[in-house]
């Protein structure tokens, strides 16, 4: 069941086309990733599914209601947890998430049940009188995204909601996430499921979203599974290992079969030209011993959603 | 063994009850990339801001390029560089005015050393845009000039590349690469795993203490409890419930569609696809992964 339909959105600001076609057809228990450099269009995007701005071309429909002509019906199965989110940070935890459930409209017997039951979802139920000014970075995550879901949304649109987080915040956050989208929170009927959309920088992130979309310059230019988008540069990232390193990188950036090579601490990962690999290993051990160094190791590993991001970065 | 360009010795800083830093040892060579890898208010700010002198310790002591860090800061800030993650520039000039300010403030005024240094960091093309027109990229950029104008032999990163894109993070850490060839010692703090990869050597900080610091390759291997899985099975529900009480499984997480297991070494594919499936589950897929930064920080951080 599709949650989410964008069908070629353009956005313009001046002359600057911040999002140049984009469409998207997201199913009820997906979660989405966009992903690209700052600037792409992701932030527009989702601002233009929420609702914040109206698309100059294309058409949304959320949860099967046209945002432009069913607006308040669309827009009552949205939650969206902008990248800087408000909290008031002089309220205690409940009384922020009252807030926002009183700006929905919700009464208070919808609200105090459900608060309580997010804040226990989120792991801040022990925390409900805590003013909101002293939680911990993490638990101010936490609040944001109980507060995106007091109105259990259906759609729920997060925008780079892990930056600045740290690792083990961000591990609790995912696994929410996910159970979330998996295990949607007790209710009546059928229409519990859950759809994401979230925006990131982060490849590990990018790495536990069902379906990826590659924006640049306003446009999605790639989409798919995770796997499906490694598969894109299987067989082509080899790594290599020997002394000294930075002579490896050196002879290696010359090559021909090379297309790019990444430096690491004591490693090199090298992208080789589509069905290049076997020429590369030959001319490559010829050239480092040539140069006056050694190839310990070089073997074929699998890409990484980094590797494929930087190839479709480097895409004219 | 060349004389080591940090020298922690019990380092340790307390404001009030709380322990910022507490007793961290280590050292970092000539020419060395070493990371540090911790959550917000695990100390590594502070681990930074007293070797740099700002910062009194208040119990151990650091030695930098041979200094002491705290009564000899001024020598050290003369020989250091220094990137926060919050760079201040000045929105209002350009790059080049940028440039030259900060410059001024080391008593540096040859031009073209400034220049060199643009050079360095390729900014030239944008050296008469204003800051505040500079996308996130190019402000990384010109804060790594500023960072590097004197020509540090050490250099600290704090955070450099909080907020930017794979592509433009490969670009800085090309150029970061290219300074340690030339003998500059990075010291650099983040908050990405794949980020810390490109160490050769990361420290994990939780809490003020640092909890390892070694090659990445050493912390997966010594760190991690057991081997990494990666289990397409369903229903998805059953199979956690499954694996969080299974025989030989340390940890699982949920990774989008699938989990993500560390089950104790040794343990035979056939023998978890065994237990899976005596729980009446459907196994789609079952396959070794690949140890990550995350799974060292999680095993190391979660003790």
């Amino acid at each position: 069941m599709t949650l989410i339909l964008a069908s070629d959105l353009h956005k313009s600001f001046g002359a600057t086309n911040a999002v140049n076609g984009v469409s998207l057809d997201i199913a009820a228990g997906e979660i989405y990733g966009l992903v690209g450099s700052d600037g792409a269009g992701k932030t527009t995007t989702l601002r233009l599914l929420v609702g914040a701005f109206q698309p100059d071309r294309g058409e949304i429909a959320i949860g099967g209601c046209d945002i432009a002509r069913q607006t308040e019906q669309a827009r009552a199965q949205v939650g969206y947890l902008s990248q800087r989110f408000s909290l008031y940070e002089d309220l205690t935890v409940l009384e922020n998430i009252r807030f926002f459930a009183e700006v929905r409209g919700l009464t208070r017997d919808e609200w105090l049940p459900r608060c309580m039951e997010i804040l226990a979802f989120v792991g801040l139920a022990d925390f409900k009188d805590r003013r909101a000014g002293q939680l911990s970075g993490g638990m101010k995550q936490k609040l944001g995204l109980a507060s995106a879901l007091v109105t259990r949304p259906r759609v729920l649109l997060l925008d780079e909601p892990t930056t600045g987080v740290d690792p083990v915040t961000r591990q609790d956050f995912w696994q929410l996430l996910i159970r979330l989208v998996a295990f949607p929170l007790a209710q009546a009927g059928d229409g519990a499921d859950v759809a994401v959309i979230i925006t990131t920088p982060y490849m590990d992130e990018a790495s536990r979203c069902h379906r990826l979309g590659f924006m640049r310059a306003g446009q999605i230019i790639a989409s798919g599974t995770p796997s499906d988008l490694r598969a894109r540069l299987q067989g082509r990232i080899m790594e290599l290992r020997g002394a000294p390193l930075d002579l490896l990188r050196r002879v290696a950036a010359q090559l021909p079969e090379v297309e790019n090579v990444r430096l690491f601490g004591d490693r090199l990962h090298l992208r080789l030209a589509p069905g290049r690999s076997q020429a590369a290993t030959a001319a490559l051990e010829q050239a480092v011993l040539a140069a006056g160094g050694s190839l310990s190791e070089a073997r074929p590993v699998s890409p990484t959603l980094e590797d494929v991001f930087i190839e479709l970065s480097e895409q004219a | 063994m060349p004389e080591p360009v940090v020298i922690a010795e019990n380092l340790t800083r307390r404001f009030g009850d709380f322990v910022a830093v507490d007793h961290v040892n280590f050292t970092v060579a000539p020419g060395e990339i070493v990371g540090y890898l911790g959550p917000n208010g695990s100390g590594k700010t502070t681990t930074i801001r007293m070797l740099l002198g700002l910062l009194e310790p208040s119990e151990g002591r650091a030695s930098v390029l041979g200094f002491d860090a705290f009564r000899q800061s001024e020598e050290i800030r003369a020989r250091a560089g220094y990137m926060s993650q919050k760079f201040a520039l000045y929105d209002d000039l350009t790059v080049w005015e940028n440039l030259v300010f900060y410059a001024g403030v080391y008593g540096i005024r040859e031009k073209e050393r400034i220049e060199a240094t643009l050079d360095q960091v390729e900014v030239g093309e944008h050296r008469l845009d204003l800051a505040r027109d500079l996308s996130a990229g190019w402000r990384q950029r010109l804060a790594m000039a500023i960072a590097l104008v004197h020509r540090p032999k050490l250099l600290f990163l704090d955070e450099p590349t909080s907020g930017v894109d794979p592509a433009a993070r490969r670009v800085f850490w090309d150029l970061i690469y290219a300074l340690a060839g030339q003998g500059v010692t990075i010291f650099v703090t983040t908050h990405y795993m794949d980020e810390a990869e490109y160490c050769e050597r990361v420290g994990i900080m939780r809490e003020g203490k640092l909890l390892a610091l070694d090659t990445p390759a050493v912390l997966k291997a010594r760190a991690i409890p057991g081997d990494v899985w990666e289990v397409h099975a369903s229903p998805l529900q059953a199979a956690l419930d499954a694996c969080e009480t299974g025989r030989g499984v340390l940890r699982v997480g949920l990774a989008g569609d699938h989990l993500r297991l560390i089950t104790e070494r040794g343990l035979q594919q056939e023998q978890l696809r065994a237990g899976l499936a005596a729980s009446g589950l459907t196994v789609a897929r079952l396959e070794r992964g690949e140890p990550t930064l995350e799974d060292v920080f999680l095993a190391l951080a979660r003790d």
